[in-house]
């Protein structure tokens, strides 16, 4: 074997390890891998902005942490400021608690009758306006809510017991938004429990009732809840509907005719106006967010810890 | 008569009980559709009669009857196409990183998959604030199509991902194992197979989330943009409003004549969704057949 012979093997050998073709593959994966790495900087961002804003805001002479979530004093642009975020959090708990009475019963309801009672046909007419009613956008429901819902809630409760600006009707309008959301997570639970054990169920003697109760209901527990977590975490997220249908009076109240405001209203509200940057009450928007964004992470996530162990059970 | 009864048989207060149960759940899914049938009416009702040739091509004006969503269309337009420029490779890439190049033991993918799936659930009043600080203050793009397009693009990123997964993951093994044992690399088999199969699944999810972005209110007010503009966007450092901004801004109102304006607004933007909802549907009937 002669020298040059070597040369061109290893010269060949080089020419394909560093080909345009493996620069290429090599270039493409790097580029994708960088695309899904876009979606974790997000996240840092988002935790990075909001905590800086965060702790700026604490660090102001004015508030400190003890205050703010605990304090039920809320007039950020006022002077002398208030800044107890209390009433924001009963605000937010009222739209959030009230959705639920509406999207969890029936949510569920809905659920149950697609996954079990509704022929094929029956529950592939009924499957897009379920999406209808989750694609609509909240303003449209806030719309709704303010020059429709609240008029009629009028007439029945008197106006005098329900004002212009009311929690019931933003809570009613945030219900219906997420009973899409509850239904179609339901569904995908009380589906996933094998037919086996509702045959077994009905074998032994008991009616569709009983079998959905005691045996499908119990199984698909868990997807259920997770269900009911999201519906709380998207409600508690919602923004126009209540800005427009429940106000922007920060009140420590439990009655559903009153005026309230909710975090996200609280943002809109200060977003609208010409606050200026830096100063604490622009800061409070910040407070705010991180606050409602700590909550609703953490609620999907305790969601997705649940889903994962319903998806387990079964296989 | 307890005697007579079939062993096992069903006793007529269980068998009334199941009938009670079943109608309360079909009570259910009645009232969900019902509500949809009365907003759908009630809000159709209000705006019928301002929707004609000149609320398309008017500006918003301070006489309820003179006011039209020019601007506020325009805008919708420019800005959700300044999204979807920018979410869509972004996520299609993303997604054929995370389903082809990976395995699910990768421990980097799962924490990227976990994320992303977080991310989805982050109120898109977070993106918001998230836009206010990276674009408009940060980066100076101020309160401007740009601005704009990007703080969307971010919210509708993992929306894309995810459905983008979910179509390539419905390519059948088939057309990659034969793509590869016929020596293509991994993204000629990617670019000739996988994509072109997953194009019908990838646009539907784009459809998805143009729909998303368009009904989008929240992250918009909370990056600055101003609702009552008297021009077209033309170009991406232009001030701009929206659809549903235009909408929140007429509801706010003292005056009924906005309010109906408001609702005929509503009609436009539903109209619009229902459109691209339908295209969706028909696409993914049309590519299910073919497969």
């Amino acid at each position: 074997m002669d020298a040059s012979h070597v040369v061109t093997k290893e010269k060949a050998l080089f020419q394909r390890a560093f080909s345009w073709l493996h620069f290429r593959e090599g270039a493409y994966s790097l580029v994708s891998f960088a695309c899904a790495f876009v979606s974790v900087i997000i996240t840092f961002s988002i935790v990075f902005v909001l905590g800086k804003e965060t702790i700026a805001f604490f660090q102001s002479p004015d508030v400190t942490v003890r205050e703010f979530f605990t304090t039920t004093d809320w007039r950020p642009t006022f002077d002398p400021p208030g800044f107890g975020m209390v009433p924001l959090m009963t605000g937010t708990l009222m739209i959030t608690l009230g959705s639920a009475l509406v999207a969890v019963p029936l949510g569920l309801a809905s659920a149950i009758y697609l996954a079990e009672y509704a022929k094929p046909a029956v529950r592939k007419a009924l499957k897009p306006i379920l999406e209808i009613l989750a694609g609509i956008p909240t303003i449209v429901y806030g719309y709704f809510a303010l020059f429709h819902l609240t008029p009629f809630l009028r007439s029945i409760f008197g106006a005098d017991r329900i004002e212009v600006f009311n929690a019931a009707s933003g809570a009613i309008v945030v219900g219906v938004m997420t009973l899409p959301l509850v239904t179609s997570l339901c569904d995908d639970a009380i589906t996933a429990v094998p037919r086996s054990l509702r045959e077994g169920g009905k074998a032994l003697g008991s009616t569709n009732y009983e079998t959905i109760r005691r045996i499908v209901l119990p199984g698909a527990l868990s997807g259920i809840m997770a269900s009911f977590i999201l519906a709380v975490s998207r409600a508690i997220g919602e923004t126009m509907a209540v800005t427009l249908a429940s106000g922007q009076t920060p009140n420590v109240t439990f009655n559903p005719g009153e005026a309230i405001q909710t975090m996200t209203a609280y943002i809109v509200q200060i977003s609208k106006g010409d606050t200026p940057t830096g100063s604490t009450a622009y800061l409070t928007l910040f407070a705010v967010a991180a606050t409602l964004f700590a909550v609703t992470y953490a609620l999907n996530i305790l969601a997705r810890k649940l889903v994962r162990k319903y998806g387990s059970r079964f296989s | 008569m307890r005697q007579f009864q079939f062993a096992g048989g069903i006793s007529p207060a269980r068998r009334r009980q199941d009938k009670v149960f079943k109608s309360v759940c079909f009570i259910g899914i009645l009232t969900a559709c019902l509500f949809l049938i009365v907003l759908l009416w009630s809000v159709g009702k209000d705006g019928v009669d301002r929707i004609n040739g000149d609320f398309f091509t008017s500006f918003a004006s301070r006489f309820p009857d003179k006011a039209g969503i020019k601007a506020s269309l325009w805008g919708s337009l420019w800005v959700i196409v300044v999204a979807i420029v920018v979410a869509v490779p972004v996520g299609v890439a993303a997604a054929v990183y995370l389903e082809v190049f990976t395995s699910s033991r990768n421990k980097l993918a799962s924490f990227i998959q976990l994320n992303i799936a977080n991310l989805a659930g982050v109120p898109s009043i977070v993106y918001g604030l998230l836009g206010l600080a990276l674009f408009v203050r940060a980066m100076s793009l101020d309160r401007s199509v740009l601005a704009g397009g990007l703080t969307l693009a971010i919210l509708v990123l993992p929306m894309i991902i995810v459905v983008s997964q979910e179509a390539i993951k419905a390519v059948p093994r088939l057309y990659t194992e034969g793509s590869l044992a016929l020596g293509a690399t991994k993204w000629q088999t990617v670019f000739r197979q996988v994509l072109p199969a997953a194009l019908p699944g990838i646009i539907t999810g784009i459809i998805l989330s143009v729909s998303r972005a368009m009904g989008e209110t929240a992250p918009l007010i909370t990056i600055g943009a101003v609702s009552v503009i008297r021009q077209v966007p033309d170009g991406l450092d232009s001030k701009f409003t929206v659809l549903p901004m235009q909408i929140y801004d007429w509801s706010t109102r003292p005056q009924a004549g906005f309010h109906d304006a408001a609702a005929a607004a509503i009609i436009v933007l539903v109209g619009m969704l229902l459109l691209l909802n339908s295209a969706a549907i028909v696409i993914r009937a049309r590519s299910q057949k073919k497969v």
